[in-house]
């Protein structure tokens, strides 16, 4: 086991096109990092770097303290999966998992113990006679994951190793990947697309844009405290409401005006971000979650002190447990660089309405006792304490502490 | 609660549909009953010569093979002949299908162990002016043999020599081993199609898989035996073939490279002689044709089942 750091890691490709620019990160020992980010920022090529499948084109890597940029992949002491599983396809499950041992001329009797233990642990001890072409999806991946474990490398490196099982094996893969860390304790770097992914699987995670480094922290961090309009698009699914808007201060205190509504912003806010109170009687983008909406009816005087907020609902999702409410607010979508960037790749679920006039689409989430239909009304609440504020012209969060102008 | 994404897969729409409409048509009662009209259309002259081979001398000269069915009479007595008798005038077979042998296994492998090699290299090793090189063998395929012919026998004979420097010395070669040079020209003639036919196929296989061998300790020379060779088998065994067949019954390099002495040439050339001066010999030619015929149908048959697919099945999903 060891940690990972990148110092100001460059990638340049043939044709001057940078996939992975200045980044620095550290990965500290037994820690889960996820890079997350859309499709071509960069995360692939720097899980790629680390691995040494690709020359690094400026900056250092270092594995374990030591500077790996010209060791060649199997001197690093990491093992990857890959998504596409790369079994050996002419070997049988055993012989896999034992390839990367036997070429490090391990003892026979100590490579059988390690089979025997991975196998035990990934229950593919029926499957061990078996050659790849034989076995299902998740007996293929977990094959692959095998094939690392057996190595008891310093540092995992996995790129997007669930993103070809379905739905429902990819959630207990996930579960299982994480009591496997939980038990193993190996550094792992886990590169994805999928948000969700990120947010359950990484003790950190990292949120890559353009080969830039946006943010790294924890999930719940980067949900709560997102450093900008990309990172607070990405995450979380739906993904969070954007609408330009005004900050003032009126008799009853400040409060932030769209679209005919007005929300009071409470002072803890202004106390938790500093600078905030230089944007009254300026424009903000104001950024709410979906989950801090709740249908009045339902919310049923848990919503002391929320403001409510007269909407129709045009479509409703209904998950079981709570219901999508998408509505209408007259004001136009935020056409911010940050917020397309970050939808591109999110949920497009929202995307198959057809806007009318200069209307953007909003989504609430609230508890299924609410019993919306669509076309109704609904009287929605908002927990003011959550709004995000974001500076119009750089994206950047209001008086978030990463947020360097 | 949480929504997952599905994932986006490749589908190319009506392969599937496309597949399996050719596998059904192939398997109909039509398809089969044509099969089996050309496999007979494709037997019989085989078959007639097989005949034809085994009937005496005064019947083959007098009717056709397919009188043996309503007057049967067999004898090996041409075989005995054409292999082994020690008269000038029977074919002496036996040495020259020994010469054939001879010629032939080592101009199957050196082509291949090298080709396989040279399409790895191109394939996988990442080194400057790769494409450039693959280009040039490539383009190689276009020469005609018969333009290497003068240019061989010289560099065989005389060596290569630039402005009265010698730079390879003649070969010099005398009696048996003459077959070298045999070996080196089919070399020679097979290597773009070869590298070509390999190349493809080696390039064809996932990357992923290289790098997870490279990942788990692999350098290249493991990556070549323990990866790349058993999984292009196939590929080996069809240009195998190929080229197998191509030398057995090649009669033009071997005449050339190898002299038309009973010592080296090889039974194509023995043949062509026995038509030639004994073209009434019909019973000697018959059966020096099946004996030239048997070993390629021995060799095919036993190659035949690693014209395998799906090979790479479950390797990678996709």
């Amino acid at each position: 086991m060891a940690s990972i750091v990148l110092n100001s890691v460059d990638k340049i490709y043939a044709g001057g096109v940078k996939a992975v620019n200045g980044l620095n990160l550290e990965i500290r020992d037994g820690e889960f990092m996820v890079l997350v980010g859309p499709s071509g920022c960069g995360k692939s090529t720097a899980l790629r770097m680390i691995a040494g499948l690709e020359d690094i084109s400026g900056g250092e890597i270092l594995i374990g303290e030591k500077v790996v940029n010209h060791l060649p992949p199997k001197d690093r002491d990491i093992a990857m999966v890959f998504q596409n599983y790369a079994l050996y396809p002419h070997m049988t499950v055993e012989e896999n998992l034992a390839f990367g041992l036997k070429l490090r001329k391990m003892p026979k009797a100590e490579i059988s113990k390690r089979v025997g233990e991975a196998a035990r642990m990934l229950g593919l001890e029926q499957y061990l006679k078996r050659k790849p072409a034989a076995l299902s999806g998740g007996q293929r991946q977990r094959v692959a994951m095998g094939r690392a474990i057996v190595r008891e490398p310093q540092a995992f490196l996995m790129d997007e190793p669930l993103s070809n099982l379905d739905a429902k094996l990819r959630v207990s893969m996930r579960a299982s990947l994480n009591t496997m860390h939980e038990r193993l304790g190996v550094t792992t770097v886990y590169v994805t697309h999928d948000q969700v992914e990120a947010m359950t699987l990484g003790d950190r995670v990292c949120v890559l844009r353009d080969g830039l480094l946006q943010q790294v922290d924890t999930p719940q961090n980067l949900f709560d405290n997102p450093v900008n309009l990309f990172v607070a698009g990405f995450m979380g699914s739906p993904s969070m409401n954007f609408v330009n808007a005004e900050l003032v201060r009126g008799d009853g205190g400040a409060a932030v005006a769209f679209a005919g509504y007005k929300l009071p912003v409470p002072d803890a806010t202004f106390a938790e971000k500093p600078g905030l109170d230089q944007f009254i009687g300026r424009q903000v983008i104001l950024g709410i979650r979906p989950s801090d909406f709740e249908d009045s009816v339902a919310a049923n005087g848990h919503a002391g002190g929320w403001v409510r907020l007269p909407v129709r609902a045009e479509v409703t999702e209904e998950l079981g447990s709570e219901i999508n409410v998408l509505f209408l607010i007259d004001a136009p979508p935020v056409q911010h660089q940050d917020t397309v960037a970050a939808a591109d790749t999110g949920d497009d679920e929202d995307a198959t309405l057809p806007l009318v006039g200069d209307k953007s689409l909003w989504t609430a989430r609230v508890n299924s006792r609410s019993h919306v239909r669509p076309g109704q009304n609904i009287e929605l609440v908002v927990d003011t304490h959550n709004l995000h504020f974001f500076d119009p012209t750089s994206g950047l969060s209001i008086g978030h502490a990463g947020a360097r102008v | 609660m949480t929504t997952v994404p599905s994932t986006v897969t490749v589908v190319r729409p009506g392969a599937a549909g496309a597949a399996r409409r050719v596998r059904r048509s192939l398997t109909s009662r039509t398809a089969s009953a044509v099969a089996i009209v050309i496999a007979v259309l494709w037997t019989t002259p085989t078959f007639g010569l097989f005949l034809s081979s085994l009937r005496p001398e005064d019947q083959i000269k007098g009717t056709g093979w397919w009188t043996f069915f309503s007057a049967p009479e067999l004898t090996l007595e041409n075989y005995r002949e054409v292999l082994f008798s020690t008269s000038s005038s029977s074919g002496q077979m036996a040495g020259f299908l020994i010469n054939s042998i001879v010629i032939t296994v080592p101009s199957v492998l050196f082509p291949l162990a090298f080709a396989a090699f040279a399409a790895y290299a191109l394939a996988w090793v990442p080194f400057r002016g790769r494409n450039w090189v693959y280009i040039g063998i490539f383009a190689l395929q276009v020469v005609p043999l018969q333009m290497a012919l003068v240019p061989l026998l010289s560099f065989f004979s005389e060596g290569v020599s630039v402005f009265g420097v010698q730079i390879t010395p003649a070969w010099e070669l005398e009696g048996p081993a003459r077959f070298a040079q045999v070996w080196f020209a089919h070399t020679c003639f097979a290597l773009p199609l070869g590298v070509f036919l390999l190349h493809n196929f080696m390039s064809e296989l996932p990357g992923e898989l290289m790098e997870a061998a490279r990942v788990d300790g692999a350098t290249h020379g493991v990556i070549f035996r323990r990866l790349v060779l058993p999984l292009v088998v196939p590929a080996l065994a069809t240009f195998g073939i190929f080229q197998f067949l191509w030398v057995w019954n090649d009669l033009l390099v071997g005449l050339i490279f190898a002299g038309g002495t009973s010592e080296t040439a090889p039974m194509t050339v023995r043949l062509a002689q026995m038509a030639g001066t004994k073209g009434n010999e019909w019973q000697r030619l018959t059966a020096g044709a099946f004996v030239s015929v048997t070993v390629p149908l021995i060799v095919f048959l036993s190659m035949q089942r690693y014209f395998v697919r799906g090979l790479l099945a479950g390797s990678v999903k996709g």
